[in-house]
């Protein structure tokens, strides 16, 4: 407030420059709107396109995905697997792998190094190497085709256990003392006392892991076998077929598939941007 | 002698509390990471069929030696430089930028670069599919037409296709590379740059003594994943082409491969060789990175 701004030519250039650049980033999502609201004729006479011809508008394409039409027909189901996979797998996942990264960081234990040591293994080793074996352990497991199909495998995330962990060596042991003094036990310090402390790596996390759960493909398209079952993005990309691709549904579908995570985002935001700040991920 | 009591007591519980804080990745790392990955070892040297598995050796690597893998290796690779090479530096300066004084309406920029990175990959490839289609009309002919070119079959070609694959990396990935990086800028402490002001140093030298420098931890681990998701390419691919794949492979990667060979030609040993190979990669990368950058060294 203090300091009095001045415009100056690179500020101008600056701002210009990424105006320039942030209405790169959004055409795609305004074309892909634009062209949800249009009849699907246009899109097969002449593309995606940016032209705003008010006469044509529509939302055929809306009431069609909500007639259950061109194979949309589980639509709504998608969407209701796609919230509860996530928000089950993200509260899972945040409270398993806080406790993970808390333990790693605050207790010097027996093992500790290497439990560390595989947690970065994890990381930096591609899951899809595993696939065929977690296919078949699957249905094993008889968790194939179902929510705990797709969550369990993936619940401990190594991402974010390192996040926690390097958020919480940031937080002084003493509170641990302290609460031992007072009669805490080592459980209670870490849900008493600790977990208040993490609220910023809990809002990082909150949406790092909801939009991969929310976006996740590979996983899900394998262990999802019925059609019912699908999330939001293996159902969109079935409307994709080979025969035909049922754009009038696949438009409004996908532009509809966006809302929820960009409704988390605004929501968390301001957290997110905090945690990541604080947290740091200082390698 | 009381202290020393309880401090025994809480100290035995102690001992054992670390080891439950963990309990989730020790089974989870067993279940589903090391189990697994004994099995794709094995599953590597025999012929999985649905009610018999023999043992075959080295056959299912010598399967490999074929135009398709050679294919989906180079795709890989050519895949995960360009993605290293536009993924770095261009969004560590944005965030550089974008930190400077002179920047206004920081937070807006910050979130429209980041939105793309909320769309699934399925719905950026359903976009970007109908961005990069052959019609005359559509986003990217319009574009070029409008630059003087003539309209492309961006999606038959080897080298448009992987221009296309890179534009969508770009778009979703850019906005959370500069959160990154703006978040480790925010952490270097102000008075290096009042100190080298003082001594004088210009715009460049400040950048490159203390900006990068600092930045190094963040870019090491941008870095990382960045290499981890070029290996790691499927979905866009799957998404531009379709399940039955790409004409002559333009679009085959490495997982492609394990997922078309193990399920849909249901040659699970074959495929888990073709995953032991993108393993024995990775695992290659990542010894690079950790003996020429000191990745994760200072720890503990």
């Amino acid at each position: 407030m203090a300091e009095k701004q001045r415009w100056n030519f690179s500020a101008v250039f600056l701002l210009l420059f990424f105006i320039i650049l942030a209405v790169m980033a959004l055409f795609p999502l305004y074309a892909l709107f634009l062209a949800s609201i249009k009849p699907s004729s246009e899109l097969f006479r002449y593309g995606l396109n940016v032209r705003l011809d008010f006469d044509v508008m529509t939302l055929a394409n809306y009431k069609a995905i909500f007639a259950g039409k061109g194979g949309s027909a589980h639509y709504f189901s998608w969407y209701k697997n796609s919230i509860f996979i996530t928000s089950l797998f993200t509260v899972l996942c945040l409270f398993l792998s806080s406790m993970v990264g808390y333990g790693l960081a605050m207790y010097n234990f027996k093992g500790r190094n290497l439990i560390f040591t595989l947690v970065l293994a994890v990381m930096m080793i591609p899951v899809e190497i595993i696939l065929l074996p977690l296919y078949r352990l699957s249905i094993d497991l008889s968790i194939i085709n179902s929510i705990w199909g797709v969550i369990l495998p993936f619940v401990v995330a190594p991402l974010p256990i390192f996040f926690f962990r390097q958020f919480a060596s940031g937080i002084p042991k003493d509170f641990m003392d302290a609460g031992r003094i007072d009669g805490c036990s080592e459980m209670g310090i870490f849900f008493r006392i600790m977990i208040p402390m993490l609220v910023p790596a809990f809002g990082a996390m909150t949406i790092l892991q909801a939009m991969f759960s929310w976006n996740n493909f590979l996983w899900p398209v394998i262990v999802l076998r019925s059609t019912e079952n699908f999330t939001l993005p293996i159902g969109l990309a079935s409307l994709l077929s080979p025969v035909g691709n049922n754009y009038e549904v696949l438009l409004s579908g996908a532009v509809l598939s966006i809302l929820p995570i960009l409704v988390l985002f605004l929501m968390f935001q301001r957290f997110f941007i905090e945690g990541l700040t604080v947290g740091g991920v200082k390698g | 002698m009381h202290q020393k009591k309880s401090r025994f007591r809480i100290g035995n519980s102690q001992l054992i509390a670390p080891y439950i804080f963990v309990a989730p990745f020790i089974l989870s790392f067993i279940i589903f990471f090391s189990y697994p990955l004994f099995q794709a070892i094995l599953m590597s040297f025999q012929s999985v069929l649905p009610d018999q598995v023999t043992f075959i050796g080295l056959d299912n690597f010598k399967k490999l030696n074929n135009p398709s893998f050679y294919k989906a290796l180079y795709n890989n690779f050519r895949y995960t430089i360009y993605t290293v090479i536009v993924l770095i530096p261009i969004p560590l300066i944005l965030a550089v930028f974008l930190n400077s004084k002179m920047m206004r309406l920081k937070n807006m920029f910050r979130s429209a670069l980041f939105l793309p990175a909320l769309t699934s990959v399925a719905v950026a490839g359903i976009i970007f599919k109908l961005v990069f289609s052959e019609l005359d009309g559509a986003l990217m002919n319009t574009f070029i037409q409008w630059l003087g070119f003539d309209s492309q079959k961006w999606l038959y070609y080897p080298g448009l296709s992987m221009f296309a694959l890179v534009v969508i990396a770009t778009w979703r990935w850019i906005g959370i590379n500069i959160l990154y990086f703006l978040s480790a800028l925010q952490n270097i402490p102000k008075e290096l740059y009042e100190a080298a002001d003082i001594d004088g140093a210009g715009l460049f030298s400040k950048f490159y003594k203390i900006t990068v420098p600092l930045l190094k931890p963040i870019t090491i681990y941008v870095l990382t994943i960045t290499i981890y998701g070029g290996f790691a390419m499927f979905t866009e691919s799957y998404m531009l082409w379709g399940s039955r794949g790409s004409p002559q492979d333009i679009g085959l990667t490495m997982v492609g491969y394990i997922y078309q060979q193990g399920f849909q030609y249901f040659d699970l040993g074959f495929g888990s060789a073709i995953g032991l190979v993108l393993l024995v990669i990775t695992l290659g990368v990542s010894m690079i990175q950790l003996k020429f950058m000191g990745l994760f060294g200072k720890e503990d």
